[in-house]
């Protein structure tokens, strides 16, 4: 729509009204089937109608990636919050994004929003970082927490690829193939190697001259060790806020600080935290192809076994080769998921294509770790910026205040159009009636087409617009009466008022449309939801007044006599509007008149 | 009704009319007061920002017995920050606790639930970070910069580049206002009030885009003619749109006056009142400045237009050779004798009609 265009067919001829009529009965009675052949009768309600949970998750620009956020990447993101919520069982949840950097989450009433929010708000960012120093969080007790590779580059591809939820087979190939395989306790410690010591470590490797306890640590003194040194011994991971910091604001690239549930037995005790020094990433949640926390019967243990890509083949198998030569710590290395440590097994051998990393799991605590390590690998950092959650009850209130409003409004404006254009009116309210049957149907049918939902916005957004239609038709009405102030009859004026009323409507619904559309484009949230309502409204304003007020005018003018007429309640009487007989036309436009003084 | 119709009808054909433009210095006057104590409210006071724009949780609970008192202690007491509580129309109390973020709320919920003796899971809860505040405003901003450059230039090409420029004019005025108001009056700004601000965009401009279409209408031939210069045919189409404009803008109100109603007198509070109170303001505001402030402000663009400066000199030259002549021309050709103004209130006339074009 752009400028409006002058001289259409219809102008200033009475056109087909019938064909018009016709036109939009045919559009409602399709869309009306539509809706009731689709069975979804009535509009999708949003979480705050409905009740349930909203979430809104904001892509964090990170240090050194400066163009990470881009559409690419939020699709990746949006697909894989999806496949961990639908994981967990929330079949009806939606991920959606919005705006450049924002995805919504919502996940409906009745299902387990607090696990739902854990799953997609904090699971991002996973990185395979080389422990370089840790301190244990309780006495440290026993040894065993090892990862344990599975050796798999050696083995046949097939036997690479296990899926891992065929038991059967999984095990056998996991069973021969793991032969070097440590075991158990996944903590800090693990069976260390021997050979350690020497090798090379890539980074910088703080020093711990300072720290009381690191266990473990290289000499370095560069000022970034030194720093990062302080940081360590002075982080506190029994402080949950600490816990959030660490680690802020290091590229991936660099050493970092971290801290992790230290667990001894099978289970954490809810308190101890071991803390970390890590080295530089090795490897990236992308890395991994797949995961998952398997049984091994033979061992009688749970696990989990890993997949890594190409790529991440290759890398591991450098990254655990330099590691098997190190002593612990530094042979291990920690997987660090949103600068959590959530495992840091150490390695004995060189591994590559697969992997299992065995520890004091239990059922739980393997598929968490499958999962994490499976989709853990967004691309981006997400902050979570709103969570709100709404009761059923609250919901449906809401609901019905809104709609409430809505009578309300309309009755309002039923009745101011009543009194002032009384047989008019009659027009109008048609008008009004075929606007809302398309409005809500077209709702209806959105639902399921792409998504729509109505939320509290969105109905305000609808009663708003009862305002915007009604002035489309005020604005042809006035212009009509106009003319017949200018002396015409009926029909003629109804013909000639609708080019110049019609030129008013689309200018100003452009307007309001363009509001519409930059406030859907540029914002955020709830104010999508008015501003779609808001824009479809207007389109169908357009609809109606061309396909249906307009036609519907013609026909009264010409087949009745009650407007035709002009009848006193009409709305058109000529003596009523204050035109004088006798008539006579007048070169308004041009060449206003002006009052003399008589 | 019939009266209003008359009256319409003599608004109409210039018969009555208020002379808007050539009064316009006060209502700029009276505009520029406003705006300027609009500016200095939101100078001086400031505007009183949601939880949404500061980060914190937000917590409407069932319809409870507990006292607001209670309820604003266990509140601070579980969250160890203030805590602002209202009793809703129905009973439910709302719990505005600043200072949390969307992890440590968590924990916060509980504990109040358990001291006001409601099962957690009936408690709404709304958790905002710092940050979603900024985000809104900025992409607010954002969005009110775009808008206000592409229905400039939309408005320059429907109509023309002065009407862009005073319609642009009487936005900044309207949102100014109803800005203004918020920070006196001290309503809490939400991001439904940005949504009910950003809606105002839209619809001030229909009654601007309303009025200026009847302008334009009436000045197209405007060279033509040697009887009426620029402002007075700006005023006499604004008395003629005048009915439409007032109908509208009523017809607009009206809904948001449901809205507001329920939002604010059932509800209490909420999204549909922060939209809806925001929308009101904004649509008063809205309707004022199209008809006082952005015509007359096109009729004083457009009178710097060297051709309407000729067009003027013409016809103020005619109206002083028709004053010499006087009467002796009325009997004539009395549709050339025109008084120096356009339309003024004219009280009084025996029979409105007749006595205009004989």
């Amino acid at each position: 729509m752009a400028a409006p265009k002058k001289g259409r067919k219809v102008s200033g001829a009475p056109g087909r009204p019938g064909r018009a009529l016709a036109l939009i009965t045919i559009v409602i009675l399709a869309l009306a089937g539509g809706m009731f052949a689709s069975g979804h009768t009535t509009p999708r309600l949003g979480i705050d109608l409905a009740g349930g949970t909203s979430i809104t998750l904001k892509a964090q620009n990170e240090p050194g990636q400066p163009n990470a956020i881009n559409k690419t990447n939020m699709d990746t993101a949006v697909a894989i919050m999806e496949r961990r919520v639908n994981g967990m069982g929330v079949s009806e949840s939606e991920v959606q994004t919005q705006g450049t950097d924002n995805i919504i989450v919502n996940i409906p009433k009745g299902t387990n929003s607090k696990q739902a929010r854990e799953q997609v708000g904090t699971t991002a960012k996973l990185y395979f970082r080389q422990v370089l120093a840790q301190t244990q969080g309780t006495p440290l007790p026993d040894p065993g927490k090892t990862p344990k590779p599975d050796p798999t580059s050696t083995k046949k591809p097939d036997e690479a690829k296990d899926p891992k939820d065929k038991d059967g087979k999984d095990k056998d190939s996991k069973d021969k193939k793991s032969s070097p395989t440590p075991d158990p306790t996944k903590t800090s410690q693990g069976r260390a190697v021997t050979d350690a010591l020497k090798a090379p470590t890539p980074t910088p490797t703080p020093g711990a001259s300072k720290t009381p306890d690191p266990k473990t640590t290289p000499p370095a003194q560069d000022p970034a060790t030194a720093k990062l040194e302080k940081a360590f011994a002075a982080l506190d991971c029994t402080k949950p806020e600490q816990r959030e910091k660490a680690g802020d604001g290091i590229k991936p690239s660099e050493p970092t600080i971290a801290c992790g549930k230290s667990i001894t037995g099978k289970v954490w005790d809810g308190k101890s935290w071991d803390k970390f020094i890590l080295g530089p990433a090795e490897l990236e949640g992308t890395d991994v192809k797949k995961a998952s926390g398997t049984f091994d019967t033979q061992r009688a243990l749970w696990k989990v076994d890993m997949e890594f890509t190409k790529e991440g083949s290759d890398k591991f198998a450098k990254t655990t080769g330099k590691l098997m030569k190190l002593q612990q710590p530094l042979n291990q290395f920690g997987i660090v998921l949103d600068g959590n440590v959530v495992s840091a097994p150490s390695v004995s051998t060189v591994l590559s294509g697969n992997a299992e990393i065995t520890g004091s799991f239990t059922q739980e605590t393997a598929q968490e770790l499958g999962n994490i390590l499976s989709y853990g690998s967004l691309p981006l950092t997400f902050k979570e910026e709103t969570v709100t959650t709404v009761t059923p009850a609250l919901g449906s209130d809401q609901l019905e205040a809104g709609l409430i409003a809505g009578a309300i409004g309309l009755a309002l404006v039923v009745i101011y159009l009543v009194l002032y254009y009384r047989g008019l009116s009659f027009v109008a309210l048609l008008s009004l009636l075929v606007s809302g049957i398309l409005t809500y149907t077209i709702m209806a049918l959105l639902g399921p087409a792409i998504g729509f939902a109505l939320n509290l916005p969105a109905v305000c957004g609808a009663i708003v617009a009862i305002g915007i239609t009604a002035d489309s038709f005020i604005v042809y009405f006035e212009r009509i009466r106009d003319e017949i102030r200018d002396g015409r009859t009926l029909r003629p004026a109804v013909e000639r008022a609708w080019p110049r009323a019609r030129r008013t409507i689309l200018v100003s619904d452009f307007v309001s449309l363009l509001s519409a559309v930059v406030l859907y484009i540029v914002t955020v949230g709830k104010v999508q939801g008015f501003a779609f309502t808001l824009g479809l409204t207007t389109l169908l304003d357009v609809v109606v007044v061309f396909l249906f007020t307009k036609p519907l005018m013609t026909l009264l003018a010409s087949k009745t006599k009650f407007f035709g007429n002009g009848h006193k309640w009409s709305g058109l009487d000529p003596k009523r509007l204050g035109v004088q007989p006798p008539l006579r036309r007048t070169r308004r436009s041009v060449v206003p008149t002006e009052p003399k003084e008589a | 009704m019939s009266r209003l119709g008359s009256i319409g009808a003599r608004l109409y054909r210039g018969e009555v009319g208020y002379d808007f433009v050539g009064k316009r210095m006060i209502w700029y006057g009276i505009s520029v007061l406003i705006t300027v104590v609009a500016i200095a409210g939101l100078a001086f006071k400031g505007l009183n920002m949601g939880i949404e724009f500061q980060g914190g949780a937000l917590f409407t609970t069932p319809p409870t017995s507990v006292s607001v008192e209670k309820a604003k202690e266990d509140a601070e007491k579980a969250s160890g920050h203030d805590a602002i509580v209202q009793k809703l129309g129905n009973d439910t109390l709302r719990i505005q606790v600043g200072g949390l973020d969307t992890k440590t709320a968590a924990p916060v919920t509980e504990k109040l639930a358990q001291d006001l003796g409601v099962p957690t899971e009936k408690i709404n809860t709304e958790l905002v970070g710092p940050s979603w505040g900024e985000q809104i405003a900025n992409k607010a901003w954002t969005g009110l910069a775009v808008f206000m450059v592409l229905v400039v230039i939309y408005l320059a090409i429907a109509f023309e580049w002065r009407m862009a420029v005073a319609a642009l004019i009487a936005l900044v005025h309207d949102l100014t206002i109803t800005v203004g108001i918020y920070a006196l009056v001290g309503f809490e700004v939400t991001p439904g009030t940005v949504i009910g601000l950003l809606t105002i965009l839209g619809y001030s401009l229909y009654d601007t885009v309303v009025v200026f279409d009847g302008l334009k209408e009436g000045a197209k031939d405007i060279t033509k003619q040697t009887r009426f210069t620029y402002s007075e045919i700006a005023n006499r189409s604004l008395n003629g749109t005048l009915v439409r404009s007032i109908n509208t803008t009523v017809v607009a109100l009206l809904p948001v006056a449901g809205l507001l109603f329920i939002g604010g007198g059932v509800l209490g509070a909420g999204m549909l009142n922060d939209i809806s109170l925001s929308l009101f303001v904004g649509l008063a505001a809205g309707a004022y400045s199209s008809i006082f402030i952005a015509t007359p402000l096109v009729a004083d663009l457009k009178e710097r237009d060297p051709a309407m400066k000729a067009l003027k000199k013409r016809i103020l030259a005619k109206r002083a050779a028709e004053a010499k002549n006087g009467p002796a021309a009325e009997g004539d050709a009395p549709q050339d004798a025109v008084p120096a103004a356009v339309v003024g209130p004219r009280p009084s006339r025996g029979r409105p009609a007749s006595g205009k074009r004989r």
